[in-house]
């Protein structure tokens, strides 16, 4: 279907406020039955500088984040100089009167918000343009003032007052100009719940479903949140969340915690997690379940702190020394970043192993309208084995068929658990023993068949033997499935084949698929096509044709089209 | 769940891979003395290590254990006591392991006072790689790897901690085993981060740090210093040359971490279930 969605961009500098708008105006525009996808773009700064906060909304499903703008809410002259080329045709522009355009706003479809007039204090500036933004939308106010009155609810009655007062005047003075700027339509009917989530909250509460209750971090953007929102929850949830001193710390403290029966969940960005790759090995040595999340960034080094990018596959599949069994999910979208995380912890506990989410600042950070999460029809996951049936002669790590030994928690029963990073017996005690170091390593490596068996299979969207084939994993989904739109509108056959595991790979999930393609592109959010190369040292195929991104900005469904005009 | 009838037996005998007259030996004798006399039985203790000659005493016993990562005994312990406060968690490694590869956990660890003791061999020399200089060298020391001497300054443990505010830090000698069980004994007790830093002998790899240099020079703290006193308990941690003293210099009072963190209060990880509907109170804030 043609693109019927609009893109409502808040600019200004760091410190302005343009969050609240954006977050407050997404809400209210989910709550009333639109599809929205978040993208926000900021600069490694806490004042000044130019940031973003993008709304793409509208009755259809909307996928991902694009390029266009219909209506810019620019809280700085800046913010017209470097978007007002990607305003639609009819798109129109919201300032203050304070914001000096004398050298960027001619010949704009401009609109000046007489916010002296309007609004008492400076402090209202924010509601007073979403007073705007929902009459230029032609939406009901009680939304709007509903989720004024929830979020101030702690500030009091007059507060809420002022901020009403506010809201009314803006959208009563936006009522009376005349912009020009369509209606958006009205949803059909009244939509049930559904949450406002972006991808490092799913995470969080994917792993709350799954009983995660550890939580050691050091903070790195834009992985944080994810610690930032157990945290916030811990009072309700319970949950320790602790701030280590390093990364190397926040990764060996969740080793200790889930040896002591923790369930536990250590998020951080690619050079975070390069400090962690040790542990990783540990986790690896012990059978430790424990799930890392990587909210990558463009490196390396420092690279890139707040852009997107998916650089860090190779880092997060090789990470650590030795040999030992992993499982990497990519989610497609905030949704996924939910129920995949229940299934990292899942998989972390059954095979005894560190598993990785893989996600980016774009998702990271982008808020999407969810339906709510289906709690009941989650797995149950294995309780720590607390009382072995033979205390005496427990062995933690016991040879068995599976390579899944009993994993029991010290101090519950007589039970002595003992577990070595060094080559260890059955009853974890460091040996040299070289024919046991054989079983060990066999017993470990065991464990991945079946996490091989238990891959995710990758999603097919489209028909098999389209004119071409998307193949992408991650983030890169939402865009993917757009271009496939586009591409179908415009007479060429279309298909997209999603990863959202990206290892193990189960190569007849997916190789036929890809060999009978006509034309199968790789589309990555990275300079070298990692998944790519991946697959071709899994399979042996070998994509001829790359779209790769590594400007630290989101995939759109533009961006791959443009890719595709120098390929196809 | 104190059982009266532990003994140092219960902790077991076992083959070591220590050389005759390592300090190790009788650390280890000093550790199951303590424990059992604390009334504490294997399945109840949890030791956690390092990498080292050190970070092997815990194979020589009876217990639960976690044999880490080089320098990062402390922080795994650290989450391992947070999962569960029922278990007495003892770190045990070497003076490399702890105020070098770990120096940040080391601080941390004080910083942050979680209700767990750190035992440290303090021999001065790193023994499971052969001889190089530990952050407790002294300054000229020559070794193979230092072959003009030591160039830095030794780290002082006694004088960070006591600077930092410790719980409880304490110096013993392998050599004064009766004095280093009272030691250990009231270091486990201590409700908080305890430090015990222990002399022991090298005799393979340190010729200058012998049992008879740290016997000659050991003295011990007398009964009139009052550990609460922290500018005393920084006179003796400065104290260090012809006479050192060991015994208990410093006691800060601080209260244990997470005396006043909610999610502790609710006992152990391992015996919680998800709360399914807790959780579905909090998802309804993101309505």
């Amino acid at each position: 279907m043609p693109d019927s969605s609009i893109v409502i961009l808040v600019g200004g500098e760091a410190g302005q406020g343009l969050v609240t708008v954006g977050q407050l105006m997404a809400k209210a525009l989910i709550r009333a039955g639109y599809e929205v996808v978040v993208s926000q773009d900021y600069q490694s700064r806490i004042r000044g500088g130019h940031n973003t906060f993008a709304i793409r909304t509208g009755l259809d499903p909307v996928y991902a984040s694009c390029e266009k703008v219909d209506i810019l809410v620019a809280l700085d002259a800046e913010t017209v100089a470097l978007h007002r080329q990607q305003l639609t045709p009819g798109g129109i522009v919201l300032a203050d009167e304070a914001v000096d355009l004398s050298e960027s706003g001619a010949g704009l479809n401009l609109l000046r918000i007489p916010s002296k007039k309007l609004a008492p204090k400076a402090a209202h500036e924010n509601v007073l343009a979403l007073g705007v933004l929902a009459s230029a939308l032609c939406k009901d106010i009680g939304l709007l003032e509903t989720l004024l009155r929830e979020t101030f609810a702690k500030k009091g009655q007059e507060v809420i007052d002022q901020n009403l007062a506010v809201l009314r005047a803006a959208y009563d003075w936006m009522s009376t100009q005349k912009h020009g700027f369509a209606c958006m339509p009205p949803a059909p009917s009244i939509p049930g719940e559904r949450l406002m989530l972006n991808g490092n909250e799913a995470i969080a509460l994917g792993a709350l479903a799954a009983g995660c209750n550890f939580c050691s971090f050091y903070p790195m953007t834009p992985g944080s949140s994810v610690a930032l929102t157990l945290a916030a929850k811990a009072k309700a949830m319970g949950t320790v969340v602790e701030q280590a001193e390093d990364e190397i710390a926040a990764a060996n403290m969740a080793v200790g915690a889930v040896c002591a029966g923790g369930r536990a969940m250590v998020p951080t960005s690619g050079g975070g997690f390069a400090l962690m790759v040790e542990a990783v090995s540990l986790a690896g040595m012990l059978e430790t379940p424990l799930v890392f999340v990587v909210a990558m960034r463009p490196g390396p080094a420092t690279g890139l702190p707040t852009r997107t990018e998916q650089g860090d596959l190779n880092l997060v599949l090789y990470a650590g020394h030795g040999e030992f069994p992993r499982a990497v999910f990519a989610p497609g979208s905030v949704e996924e970043c939910f129920y995949l995380t229940h299934r990292a912890f899942e998989m972390a506990d059954t095979y005894q192993s560190p598993v990785f989410l893989l996600t980016d600042q774009y998702l990271a950070d982008s808020f999407q309208n969810v339906e709510p999460f289906a709690l009941s029809e989650l797995p149950e996951l294995p309780a720590p084995l607390l009382e072995p049936a033979d205390p005496k002669t427990f062995k933690r790590f016991a040879l068995t068929e599976d390579g899944i030994s009993p994993r029991a928690i010290p101090g519950f029963s007589t039970a002595l658990v003992v577990s070595d990073s060094d080559e260890h017996t059955e009853d974890g005690k460091l040996t040299e023993d070289l024919d046991v170091r054989v079983q060990m390593v066999a017993k470990r490596l065991n464990k991945g068949l079946g996490l091989v068996e238990d891959a995710i299979p990758p999603s097919c969207y489209g028909e098999d033997g389209a004119d071409v084939l998307l193949v992408c994993w991650g983030s890169t989904l939402g865009a993917a499935l757009e271009a496939r739109e586009r591409l179908e509108e415009s007479g060429r056959s279309a298909a997209v084949l999603h990863f959202s595991q990206v290892w193990p790979l189960s190569e007849d999930q997916f190789l036929p698929q890809l060999a009978s393609a006509k034309r199968a592109v790789c589309v990555e959010g990275n300079a070298t096509g990692q998944l790519a190369r991946l697959i071709r040292q899994e399979t042996g195929f070998l994509f001829k044709d790359l779209v790769l991104r590594f400007d630290g900005l989101p995939i759109t469904a533009a961006f791959i089209l443009r890719g595709l005009e120098n390929i196809l | 769940m104190v059982s009266q009838t532990v003994t140092p037996d219960d902790y077991g005998q076992f083959e070591t891979a220590w050389c005759p007259g390592c300090g190790n030996h009788s650390l280890l004798k000093c550790m199951k003395q303590a424990l059992s006399g604390l009334g504490l039985a294997p399945h109840q203790v949890l030791m956690v290590t390092g990498i080292g000659q050190a970070a092997k005493a815990p194979l020589y016993m009876n217990c639960n254990m976690i044999t880490g990562l080089h320098g990062r005994g402390l922080p795994t312990a650290t989450g391992a006591k947070l999962a569960n406060p029922d278990l007495t968690v003892i770190t045990e490694c070497g003076d490399g392991c702890n105020y070098g590869e770990g120096g940040n956990h080391f601080l941390a660890a004080i910083r942050r006072n979680v209700d767990m003791t750190l035992i440290v061999h303090d021999n001065g020399i790193y023994g499971l790689t052969k001889g190089q200089a530990s952050p407790t060298t002294a300054k000229g020391h020559v070794t193979k790897a230092q072959p003009f001497g030591q160039p830095s300054e030794a780290f002082n443990p006694m004088a960070v901690a006591v600077a930092m505010n410790a719980g409880f830090v304490a110096r013993g000698f392998s050599g004064e085993p009766e004095h280093l069980v009272d030691l250990i004994q009231q270091a486990v007790r201590h409700k908080g981060f305890s430090l015990v830093d222990v002399f022991q002998p090298c005799v393979s790899f340190n010729k200058v740090n012998t049992f008879a240099w740290y016997k000659q020079r050991c003295r011990k703290i007398t009964p009139e210093h009052d550990p609460a006193d922290r500018e005393k308990a920084m006179a003796l941690a400065l104290e260090f040359g012809e006479s050192i003293p060991i015994g208990v210099l410093y006691k800060s009072g601080r209260a244990a971490f997470g005396a006043d963190l909610p999610p502790l209060k609710r006992g152990p990880l391992a015996l919680r279930k998800p709360d399914m509907a807790a959780l579905q109170g909090v998802l309804r804030s993101y309505l």
